[in-house]
């Protein structure tokens, strides 16, 4: 293999990025969707049979949301071995300073146009805008904060779970017992988010309509950019020293201390970054939805990201997004025609990838196969065997 | 030294102490021993007792190691070889008692990664290596140099740590698997691998939990060659029960039993103490 690296030596993020040929072909999608899809939406006519219908933009754009939001648990489960099972909670922080930019975007074009107070608060009698509404007016500073709030929790919570060492199955409970405990304190009314109804009838971003075909398909680019980007600081810290770190405490925890590193740093840093990716996400997702409501925080779904990232295949991040995609496209398909079925086909799911797959749907490619050459067809016949055996 | 000086009695004192001395002469001198081989030791491990659920592991164990010395633990399973690394390496916090390193820096208030970065390595019972690292990677997070989370991130492999990385890989015999996962490596690669990886953090005192176990006899013959050249630059402890290896090593021996040290001096030596045959040697 060429050693780009040494070719690159000016530019180590080419380098490095040329030598990721999974990552080059989801980002050449990327940039290619963000071209043809705004054009197939918004310039071709409805005649046409390239024509992408709106809500199609919107669907896809959401789908991307869930991507980086798998992207988000791949870095630190498939890089760090922490499974998280609370990741829904980022994505809902994220997702909820957004509303609240666009609660107050509304202004006084609410129900019962009150300039300053969205109309849950004035169905409450609420008199005045709780202080932590407070600058959500501008969009910068709720884009900030959709980054931060998610943060900063992840880097109290991670503070306090990785000091105390807590790793494995059990740091995956305490994690649902975090999104958990945010679902039962968002569905209150008196914490001023709307309670079990959320934020919702949102009117415009940035003074554009939200139901406008521009808005959704701008919406659609903003959502592959920083998939796009997303994937480049995710693939640079996992490629990184930094990165090898990581895999390292995933194979051999107890090694990496005696080497003398602190893995609770590492662990906090990978963790607080994922976590802002999270929220990223959710706060590119709750525009395209045009709803935000305590059932983000609901436990199942954060379980449902990790099936998402094993569909796919861990430790791969293009994986995760493929995965997403999948799993996703079958939960529109089968709630749209069978919606009995789609828990069972979920966990179904998830079992043959488990058996068969464990290395998800990009170990089953042959291009991108594992490292260790195994194949697709080989990994199956062993694991028959295996199983034959027992 | 100074402690010493510093606490002895005037000659007054002196002489009544020499009067008594004649009942408790042998405790005196045991005293005066030990301060002096605090003064002089890269590890000083003195009445050290650690209990698990009720079990006492470590039971007021004692001894020194000197700077530059080489030297093998033998003793039965559940003896405390581990449980004593363990300590040294802050793994589990003793009871009671005193760990020193080099005489000064107390290592029972430390956590892992510090003691490491004071210069003690450890090479587990188990071997354990970064199964899907290479064995040029493994090697690399294992050079010295900085631990902090974006010195790693911004990390470039600088040419004298792939000189130090080439050096070792000769040193450990693994040249040619540079490129090679480390889950690929046999049983005794791995361990290698491992030792390797400590010499890479450039300690001062290495801990080495059975090297050779699982080694077939050549390997064996490489181990001990190599640890007696490690030993050359390093202080070097090595827990091991495969007596010709032990023998190889050619140096001062402790017999540990049930969590304290039962005999200390040359393996010829211990080897006919009656109460070492008794415990592990004549089983
Ligand atoms: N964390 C622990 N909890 C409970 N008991 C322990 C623990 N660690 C060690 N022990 C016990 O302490 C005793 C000493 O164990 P240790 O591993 O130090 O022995 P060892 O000399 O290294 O033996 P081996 O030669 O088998 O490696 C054993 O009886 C073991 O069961
Ligand atoms: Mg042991």
């Amino acid at each position: 293999m060429t050693d780009y690296s040494q070719k690159y030596k000016m530019t180590p993020v080419v380098g490095w990025l040329l030598q990721d040929r999974g990552g080059m072909i989801l980002l050449a999608i990327l940039i290619a969707a963000s071209i043809l899809i705004p054009i197939c939406s918004l310039l071709l006519p409805q005649s046409s049979a390239f024509h992408v219908p709106t809500w199609m933009v919107s669907l896809l754009g959401k789908y991307l949301c869930y991507a980086l939001l798998a992207l988000s648990v791949d870095l630190i489960w498939g890089f760090c071995g922490i499974l998280s099972l609370g990741h829904g909670a980022f994505f809902a922080l994220g997702g909820y300073a957004m509303g609240m930019y666009l609660m107050r975007q509304i202004g006084d074009r609410g129900v019962y146009g009150n300039p300053d107070l969205p109309d849950f608060m004035v169905f409450l009698n609420w008199t005045e805008l709780p202080w932590y509404w407070y600058g959500f007016d501008m969009f910068w500073f709720a884009i900030v904060m959709a980054m931060f709030v998610p943060g900063l929790l992840a880097f109290v919570f991670g503070f306090l779970a990785f000091r105390s060492r807590v790793t494995g199955v059990y740091l995956s409970i305490i994690t649902q017992a975090m999104t958990y405990a945010l679902l039962l304190a968002f569905f209150r009314n008196d914490m001023g988010f709307g309670g079990n109804n959320g934020l919702t009838d949102f009117k415009d971003l940035l003074g554009y309509s939200l139901q406008s075909d521009g808005t959704r398909a701008g919406l659609f680019v903003a959502s592959c950019v920083f998939l796009g980007l997303c994937y480049i600081v995710a693939r640079g810290i996992t490629q990184s020293r930094l990165g090898k770190v990581l895999i390292a405490i995933r194979d051999a925890e107890s090694r990496v201390r005696f080497t003398g590193y602190r893995v609770e740093y590492y662990k906090l840093f990978v963790f607080t970054v994922s976590a802002v990716m999270a929220g990223i996400a959710g706060a590119l997702y709750v525009p395209q939805v045009g709803i935000i409501n305590p059932g983000e925080f609901a436990p199942a779904l954060s379980i449902e990201i990790v099936i998402w990232v094993a569909v796919g295949g861990r430790g791969t991040l293009y994986g995760a997004v493929l995965g997403a995609f999948i799993v996703n496209y079958a939960k529109t398909f089968f709630t749209g025609v069978m919606p009995d079925f789609w828990l069972f086909f979920l966990g179904g799911l998830f079992i043959a990838v488990t058996l068969f797959l464990p290395k998800g749907v990009i170990g089953a490619v042959p291009a991108f196969g594992s490292a260790n050459g195994q194949s697709f067809l080989s990994g199956v016949r062993k694991r028959l065997n295996a199983g034959g055996k027992a | 030294m100074s402690n010493v000086i510093a606490n002895a009695p005037s000659n007054a004192d002196t002489m009544t102490l020499e009067k008594e001395g004649a009942e408790n002469g042998p405790a005196v001198m045991a005293d005066a021993q030990r301060k002096s081989n605090r003064s002089e030791t890269i590890l000083y491990v003195d009445g050290v007792s650690v209990t698990f659920d009720g079990f006492r592991a470590l039971n007021n164990l004692s001894f020194y190691v000197e700077p530059g010395e080489l030297r093998a633990i033998i003793g039965p399973n559940g003896a405390g070889k581990t449980t004593m690394m363990d300590i040294i390496t802050g793994k589990t916090r003793p009871d009671t008692g005193d760990v020193l390193f080099k005489s000064e820096t107390d290592l029972t208030k430390m956590d892992e990664a510090d003691i490491a970065n004071l210069g003690i390595g450890r090479k587990f019972q188990k071997p354990t290596v970064f199964e899907s690292h290479t064995v040029f990677d493994n090697l690399l997070l294992a050079c010295s140099g900085g631990r902090g989370v974006f010195n790693a991130l911004f990390h470039r492999l600088s040419g004298a740590e792939k000189a130090r990385i080439d050096k070792t890989l000769t040193t450990i015999m693994l040249d040619d698997k540079r490129d090679e996962m480390a889950a690929n490596l046999s049983h005794g690669q791995k361990q290698w691998l491992e030792i390797g990886m400590l010499l890479m953090q450039e300690p001062e005192l290495l801990l080495v939990d059975e090297p050779v176990a699982g080694m077939t006899d050549s390997e064996t013959e490489e181990t001990a060659k190599l640890l007696r050249a490690i030993a050359k630059e390093y202080s070097v402890v090595v827990v091991e029960h495969d007596m010709e290896f032990v023998r190889d090593l050619d140096c001062k021996v402790t017999v540990l039993h049930e969590g304290s040290v039962l005999a200390e001096g040359r393996l010829d030596h211990v080897q006919k103490d009656p109460r070492v045959i008794e415990v592990y040697l004549g089983r």
